[in-house]
């Protein structure tokens, strides 16, 4: 991880910027919502950060905190040799944040397997579907308030008895 | 001689499903392909008949009971899954495996590297209809099996890693038969490479197929064999070494074209180099303990657990209750055996994680597949995906 | 009527027998492979475990040509329509072997995602736990299915037998009288 990009970032781009820490090492800034957009623009044209890698960018729910979800995005510079983690708070009353698909192709799929699980938004994604569920599915399961044995089975054998060799807990 | 020109008769673009139950052998996927004739116009992939829940799991179980999940992630070197999950959970915890226990990972991780690769390359010949290739790499992964299986248990889905460690230490004689066994890995090898590299059918149908640059590779989130192939040497084993990479000697070979030959040549030149590297552990494993000796985080020995009450308690307390591991973030990422493997988890403080996501190297190369097969014939989809080597449980999750 | 009945019964059951050891020593395999029991499958198919000297070596992708309906791995439910499509495809009479834990009960899979076993969607006539299970250990269940099958107790050949018995006994059954099998 590298404090350099994080020192360049904050100066470039102070209001954006809530908060810094690096636990463990790995330098992490949690950014504002609404700027994230040059943020992540900044991170990877500045010749110095230069970050062209969009390794992960995921979605953990606080549950019981405001803003409930934060969108995790991990960088990575090849040529320099340095990483980093952009965080921002994404509140459940509105959970939309801007798509970076025009900067990192990596991220079209990777911003629909959050808005699969998590229901958060990205405005301005081109493709904005389901990838892992079915588009059957009602809900988002990885929010921390689904049911991890919620079952919405898409089929079942007709010739079965109704309750034969399904579970007594919810959903089969 | 006069040209013939083509008939240049009207067609309409067709809508083909490929998959997700299709003879290739790597993982359940479905493609949607709009072809006029037999060019490929554009594609369209749905991963995720393979979602197995990974994460909602991990919520709810704890460390030492997620070794297992993550053994299924990339199911065919499921010995790296775990140890980039402990190296991951330890980096969070701040502590660090003994010596031995390192050397025994980098042992067993480049173990199932060879055997992903081996997987990957035979797959790919016998989808092309060398079933030949395939059968002598299973013989070579079979004998690599076995010696996984001296260690672990089982075959496939070792479990082997523990946080703090490994779970037990290696049986007498093993540096022995691993010898033996690399011997009969490298002839094997070295049949399949006399059979299939200049062989002009799988010249023919690997060569320029399926390229990419590696600015678009480098968009794409690719790591790993495939972006290797577009000439970029970028290796988390040498860029950040983690383990004991740092001390021992092996090169990152680099292809040159982005296309389905340069990536199966990088995986054949891999296999030699983490033999290599398996050579090279064993002549220089320390002695010493598997795991740390932490009440904390390893398990007490058996005999002191069934005869003082303390242990027991404390195995109890570890099952039970799990490591508990001090609240925070981290994002740990090892060579995996398609890419950097990342682990990113979030810990509240208790035995149980809060979030435990793996970054999937194939995730991001399934996605550039469109981008690979447009303009090229369906007969290319299968050699092209096949080198993609997309595991369907690391993709999925 | 009883008399009568029993002459054809014998013959058949003699050329049921055969018939039936036809089918189990050339079962035609449609691996559907979706997980790590997959690579267990390739190493029963590969040379240390050879699954020829059972005749049941060929795969057949095409439902149509296959009776041998293999489940490996982890069937979730955006998979299990398409599961039971590809068994609706196959002709009579045809097999269906659970292979794996997650085929069989869902394994350690116990989620929103996962089918819970397959036999929630398709008929199974034999299970072969293991996660994944050892090669020998799908050889066992494949010479059980083929026991089963030349006893005539997969779940398709009984259907088979209810029904061509159904006709002969067509008169009878139209009259109202009691059918024994």
């Amino acid at each position: 991880m590298s404090r350099f990009a994080l020192d360049r970032l904050c100066a470039r781009l102070p209001d954006a910027v809530l908060e810094t820490h690096d636990f463990r090492g790995d330098e992490t800034a949690v950014v504002r919502r609404a700027s994230i957009k040059d943020v992540m623009r900044f991170l990877r044209d500045d010749p110095e950060v230069c970050c062209e890698m969009l390794t992960d960018l995921t979605c953990v729910d606080y549950l019981g905190r405001d803003p409930r979800f934060e969108v995790v995005y991990h960088l990575h510079s090849l040529s320099k040799r340095h990483r980093l983690r952009v965080k921002a708070g994404v509140p459940e009353s509105d959970p939309t944040i801007d798509t970076v698909t025009d900067l990192w192709a990596t991220a079209g799929w990777l911003e629909r397997e959050v808005w699969d699980f998590y229901g958060v938004r990205f405005s301005g994604h081109p493709d904005l579907r389901r990838i892992l569920m079915y588009e059957e599915f009602v809900g988002h399961p990885l929010r921390k308030d689904y049911p991890v044995d919620k079952r919405q089975p898409l089929f079942r054998r007709p010739d079965l008895e109704p309750n034969l060799g399904q579970w007594k807990n919810d959903g089969t | 001689m006069e040209e013939r020109r083509d008939l240049e008769l009207p067609t309409e673009p067709m809508t083909l499903n490929m998959g997700p139950s299709h003879p290739a052998m790597h993982g359940t996927i479905k493609v949607v392909l709009t072809v006029d004739g037999e060019t490929i116009k554009s594609a369209d992939v749905y991963p995720g008949f393979l979602h197995r829940g990974f994460e909602k799991e991990c919520e709810r179980a704890t460390y030492t009971q997620i070794f297992p999940y993550t053994d299924r992630l990339n199911y065919v070197s499921p010995m790296l899954n775990n140890v980039g999950f402990a190296l991951a959970v330890e980096k969070l915890a701040g502590i660090t495996a003994p010596p031995r226990a390192q050397y025994i990972r980098v042992l067993v991780g480049e173990m199932a590297r060879v055997a992903d690769h081996l997987t990957c390359v035979g797959a790919a010949a016998m989808e092309l209809g060398g079933f030949t290739a395939f059968l002598y790499m299973l013989k070579a992964r079979d004998r690599i099996f076995d010696l996984l299986e001296e260690i672990s248990g089982a075959r496939l889905t070792h479990s082997y890693v523990r946080i703090g460690g490994v779970a037990e230490d290696l049986p007498d004689g093993y540096p022995g038969r691993c010898k033996d066994a690399f011997v009969l890995v490298r002839s094997a090898v070295a049949d399949c490479d006399k059979l299939l590299t200049r062989n002009r059918i799988f010249l023919d149908r690997m060569q320029g197929i399926g390229k990419i640059t590696a600015a678009e590779a480098i968009s794409y989130g690719y790591t790993g064999p495939c972006l290797r192939s577009t000439g970029i040497a970028y290796d988390v084993r040498k860029d950040s070494p983690y383990l004991v990479y740092a001390d021992l000697d092996f090169a990152v070979p680099v292809g040159e074209n982005g296309d389905n030959l340069d990536r199966y040549l990088v995986r054949m030149e891999e296999i030699q180099q983490s033999l290599k590297l398996c050579e090279q552990a064993l002549s220089r494993m320390p002695s010493g303990d598997v795991i740390l000796d932490d009440p904390s985080v390893a398990l007490p020995p058996k005999a002191a657990t069934y005869n003082t009450i303390e242990s027991m308690i404390n195995h109890f307390k570890l099952i039970v209750d799990g490591i508990k591991v001090p609240p925070g973030e981290v994002y740990s990422y090892i060579e995996g055996g398609n890419g950097e493997l990342g682990f990113y988890i979030v810990s509240d403080g208790t035995g149980r994680p809060y979030k435990c996501r793996c970054r999937p190297p194939c995730f991001t190369l399934v996605q550039s597949l469109p981008r690979l097969i447009e303009g090229a014939m369906i007969a290319d989809v299968v050699p092209t995906f096949g080198s993609l080597n997309m595991i369907g449980g690391e993709c999925d999750r | 009527m009883s008399a009568s009945a029993q002459a054809p019964e014998f013959h058949t059951s003699r050329f049921e027998d055969a018939v039936n050891w036809a089918r189990k020593y050339s079962l035609f395999q449609y691996p559907f492979v979706t997980a790590c029991c997959g690579m267990e499958f390739m190493a029963v198919a590969g040379p240390r475990y050879d699954i020829a000297r059972f005749g049941a070596e060929f795969p057949r992708f095409s439902p149509r040509q296959a009776d041998l309906l293999i489940v490996v791995g982890t069937v979730t439910e955006r998979q299990a329509p398409v599961l039971r499509r590809i068994w609706e495809q196959m002709t009579e009479p045809k097999w269906v072997v659970a292979f794996g834990v997650c085929a069989s009960s869902g394994g350690f899979y116990q989620n929103y995602s996962v089918v819970p076993g397959i036999d929630h969607v398709v008929p199974v006539d034999v299970y072969i736990p293991g996660c994944p299970p050892r090669p020998e250990a799908v050889l066992d269940g494949l010479i059980m299915l083929q026991e089963r099958i030349q006893r005539g107790e997969g779940h398709s050949q009984r259907a088979l037998v209810v029904e061509s018995q159904a006709e002969a006994r067509g008169p009878a059954l139209r009259a109202g009288l009691p059918v024994v099998r």
